[in-house]
């Protein structure tokens, strides 16, 4: 049904004209779903773009067969492809809450949407409308279609986007990152709506992700992707399961399976990272073994409450205090890896921010190696626990200062907490502590900009060691990484946990990926624990419903996929 | 050096703006002209000794009567048009960069701290700002002006008038930056390398000066140059009616007040130059903020 033969987009730019996807080619046949995967900057995204005709501007399809049936794509003018798009190809984005209109209720975008592709009556649209919605699920369609789109769950939303992709029974809807933004839970009713689509309706699938997870369960063919170039496309349980491409075999290997834990991750090809011969960071080892340095200590919380101030709902009353934490009790041991698993809201980051002082619980009592660690702004500038507790946060685009060269963000610890006085030799073991985190050391006199996330990721966790901390929080480290860069970055974790004994919390919405880094694991829900205990208990026998369920959800690919 | 355009992107964009190239021109012309005003003009328009009444109301060397010595004309008093323009845009500038610099330091100082503290803190200091926005600049400066004629005695008012004037304005424009460093302060604050220093505990002078103020000088800096143009005109307005310099040293507004009584009477020079001088001026600096606007605001463009 789409054909896409040697495909190339071209973005012309000051440098001359950069090519954006080379020489692709896919097939994809009513009621298939084909998965496109690679890494960020694959091309997948400009693929779909340059199939609907929506090409960010001043990109251009430069060459190649685009045909839908019998129609060429390429050959359509502006006003054509308009009535085309929406008609016969439709689109689902990532983010459910800005590809609606906030200020338009879900009739009357669904509505106009089949009214601008069909001459029916009003009454007629708005009956395919409610029949639409029932079919995607949304039960009581006639009262919820009054409905904005605030007043609907990202689920839900999402669902309403499919609706409004489908209510012009188009062939072929391109889904860029669908499930995404969304909780396993309701993700996994989506992609159920998205094969049932495919099965019944016969729509074809173009669906675009970097989780292979999500491939491995739905998709009926898959194209890999890299550097805009097609790696390897066919049959999903062939190429997945069987891949020939070397770089195949190192995606899945990078991918981690959630039905086992793996010691390290087998990284046949680590790019951005130092060959040997340059500085590995003897020093800067020497450096963190040595010194004042004891034994590893452990973390306690007992009955920790954190509220927000709620939403005020009247003038005269006291608003509701917002729970985002209630009796959470557990211990870390030391020299151990805690993992902390929830969806999001289920308050994972509170938790992280209430251990590093920048919240104050409302009630309970932390303790850092059988001393009281005090909250929020209780916990004095000057507290040992500043140095001890260090931190790696979840966005490396905005963990480290742009405007500061990397030699100042990472001589700031060193300085602030007195570690070294010597300016020289702050910048030598800076560059040192480079060489430990894979990195070459002439990164000091760089600045953020001219590195990639995982090589950010990198810095960051540079600058948490070079606090020398016994205590070391990660939110969320990897989730804003491609799969072979997070699976890099878990294998030096784990190096660096071991070498230097450090006690570690690792906060993830990921299951498969806290599996492999901890060795107690606690499920958290609304501000609640589930379930707390050692890693391998929880991931083999669950005890409490919530986390069976979070297991059954998650997607998963067989496991003798992995290599 | 074309391929060190092409690396930074707001030299290149730079290049491709013909409305900033002739902006940036027009105002670097005033500007060294107005820097170099003592080398440049052809006589010293304060020294009395220098221009005679014999001179008076020449007009432009284009029309009739008009002589190359005065090129642009004469005033009533027989002062050098060009001279006196020139020196009137120098001391214009200085008042308006003064007042820049004061309204910048105090705006950008507490909207910082107001953003980066918060609560009661905030709430004040963005009362107070409040107010001020209530005020006319104009209710500003003679606010000023009069506590500045109630306690400094008579023989100093003459000289600190452009200090008083600078005041004046700079009080009526540091609300923009206090509001504009407040917002940005904010949008910094929730930013996870802010929260990595609070973290570590580093002083909070520190983090505010030292960690967000490089990250939110991009807007400030478009505000400086649209302010200066307002600093500008807010100069010319209070010296217009009277408020602001007096006529033996003269700022553009200054000039535009004194021609306003020759506007019937024939000579239109003597009000026209100076006006169609500080229109170029202002809005070749508005031009050259909106650009700086483009460049550091990606999305609206």
């Amino acid at each position: 049904m789409l054909r896409v033969e040697n495909l190339t987009v071209k973005f012309p730019s000051r440098f001359g004209d950069v090519t954006a996807v080379e020489d692709m080619s896919m097939n994809i046949n009513a009621g298939e779903i084909h998965g496109l995967v690679g890494e960020s900057g694959a091309g997948k995204s400009t693929v779909g773009a340059a199939i609907i005709g929506l090409l960010q501007s001043p990109g251009y399809v430069s060459d190649g067969t685009l045909m839908l049936g019998e129609t060429d794509l390429r050959a359509l003018d502006r006003f054509e492809a308009h009535r085309l798009r929406g008609k016969r190809i439709s689109m689902i984005f990532q983010d459910p809450q800005t590809s609606l209109n906030p200020l338009m209720r879900i009739e009357d975008q669904l509505v106009e949407t089949i009214l601008a592709h069909e001459d029916i009556p009003v009454a007629a649209a708005k009956s395919r409308a409610v029949d639409l919605l029932e079919e995607m699920g949304i039960e009581d369609a006639v009262v919820r279609m009054q409905s904005y789109p605030h007043q609907f769950s990202g689920g839900m939303r999402q669902r309403v986007v499919i609706a409004l992709a489908l209510c012009t029974n188009p062939e072929l809807i391109i889904a860029d990152e669908p499930t995404t933004a969304l909780d396993v839970a309701v993700q996994s009713q989506v992609l159920d709506l998205i094969r049932r689509l495919a099965d019944v309706r016969k729509v074809g699938f173009m669906l675009i992700t970097h989780d292979i997870g999500v491939i491995a369960q739905i998709a009926d063919t898959v194209t890999v992707m890299r550097h805009g170039k097609r790696i390897e496309s066919g049959p999903t349980a062939q190429v997945l399961g069987d891949p020939e491409h070397p770089y195949t075999k190192q995606l899945m290997a990078a991918v981690p399976p959630l039905d086992r834990k793996i010691d390290r991750f087998k990284m046949p090809l680590e790019e951005g990272v130092t060959v040997p011969g340059t500085s590995r960071g003897d020093k800067a080892e020497a450096w963190l073994l040595g010194g004042a340095r004891s034994d590893p200590i452990g973390l306690t919380l007992n009955d920790i409450d954190v509220t927000f101030p709620g939403v005020r709902t009247s003038l005269w009353h006291k608003p509701e205090p917002f729970v985002a934490l209630s009796e959470i009790s557990f211990n870390v041991r030391s020299g151990s890896v805690m993992g902390i698993v929830g969806e999001s809201g289920s308050g994972k980051s509170t938790l992280a921010k209430a251990l590093t002082g920048l919240i104050r619980p409302a009630s309970g009592t932390m303790t850092l190696g059988g001393a009281d660690l005090p909250g929020g702004k209780a916990r004095p500038r000057n507290h040992p626990s500043r140095q001890l507790i260090q931190m790696v946060f979840q966005d490396p685009f905005s963990s480290l200062n742009s405007r500061h060269k990397i030699g100042d963000i990472l001589a700031e610890p060193l300085w602030l907490y007195g570690l070294v006085n010597d300016k020289e030799e702050r910048k030598a073991l800076c560059a040192d502590m480079l060489g430990l985190v894979g990195m070459s050391p002439e990164a000091i006199t760089k600045y953020p900009h001219q590195f990639s996330g995982g090589q950010r990721q990198r810095i960051a966790v540079a600058r948490a060691l070079l606090a020398r901390p016994k205590i070391l929080i990660c939110d969320e480290p990897t989730s804003a990484l491609d799969v072979s860069i997070q699976a890099q970055l878990l294998n030096l974790l784990k190096d660096l946990q071991r070498t230097f004994g450090l006690t570690v919390v690792f906060i993830s919405h990921n299951l498969s990926v806290v599996r492999q880094m901890s060795d107690d694991v606690v499920v958290l829900r609304n501000g609640r624990i589930q379930e707390y205990g050692p890693s391998e208990r929880i991931y083999q026998e669950p005890k409490a419903d919530y986390t069976k369920r979070l297991l059954e959800l998650t997607p998963t690919m067989p496991s003798r996929w992995h290599l | 050096m074309l391929a060190f355009i092409k690396r930074h992107e707001g030299l290149w964009l730079f290049t491709r703006s013909p409305a900033a190239m002739i902006a940036a021109v027009v105002a670097t012309t005033i500007l060294i002209g107005a820097v170099f005003a003592p080398w440049i003009a052809p006589v010293n328009p304060y020294d009395l000794a220098s221009f005679s009444l014999m001179d008076g109301l020449l007009p432009p060397v284009w029309e009739e009567f008009g002589t190359p010595k005065f090129l642009l004309g004469t005033d009533d008093q027989g002062r050098d048009m060009i001279s006196s323009i020139l020196y009137g845009a120098r001391l214009s500038l200085i008042i308006g960069v003064c007042a820049m610099a004061i309204a910048t330091t105090l705006g950008v100082g507490l909207g910082l701290a107001a953003g980066y503290f918060g609560g009661r803190f905030d709430a004040v200091v963005m009362r107070i700002a409040d107010i001020q926005l209530a005020l006319p600049a104009i209710l500003t400066a003679l606010l000023i002006d009069g506590i500045a004629r109630g306690i400094l005695p008579p023989e100093m008012q003459q000289d600190l008038r452009v200090v008083v004037l600078t005041l004046a304005i700079a009080l009526s424009l540091w609300v923009n930056f206090a509001r504009t460093a407040r917002a940005s302060t904010f949008v910094q604050m929730n930013k996870e390398y802010v929260q990595a220093a609070v973290m570590q505990g580093q002083h909070p002078l520190r983090i505010m000066f030292v960690h967000i103020l490089p990250n939110i000088l991009g807007p400030l800096l478009v505000i400086v140059t649209v302010d200066l143009a307002s600093a500008i005109l807010l100069e010319a307005t209070l010296s217009f009616l009277g408020i602001g310099l007096p006529a033996d040293s003269p700022s553009l507004g200054t000039l535009i007040r004194i021609g306003m009584q020759f506007l019937l009477s024939g000579e239109w020079w003597i009000l026209w130059i100076p006006t169609l001088f500080l229109i170029a001026l202002v809005v070749s600096i508005n031009v050259l903020g909106d650009f700086l606007r483009d460049v550091f605001n990606p999305r609206l463009r």
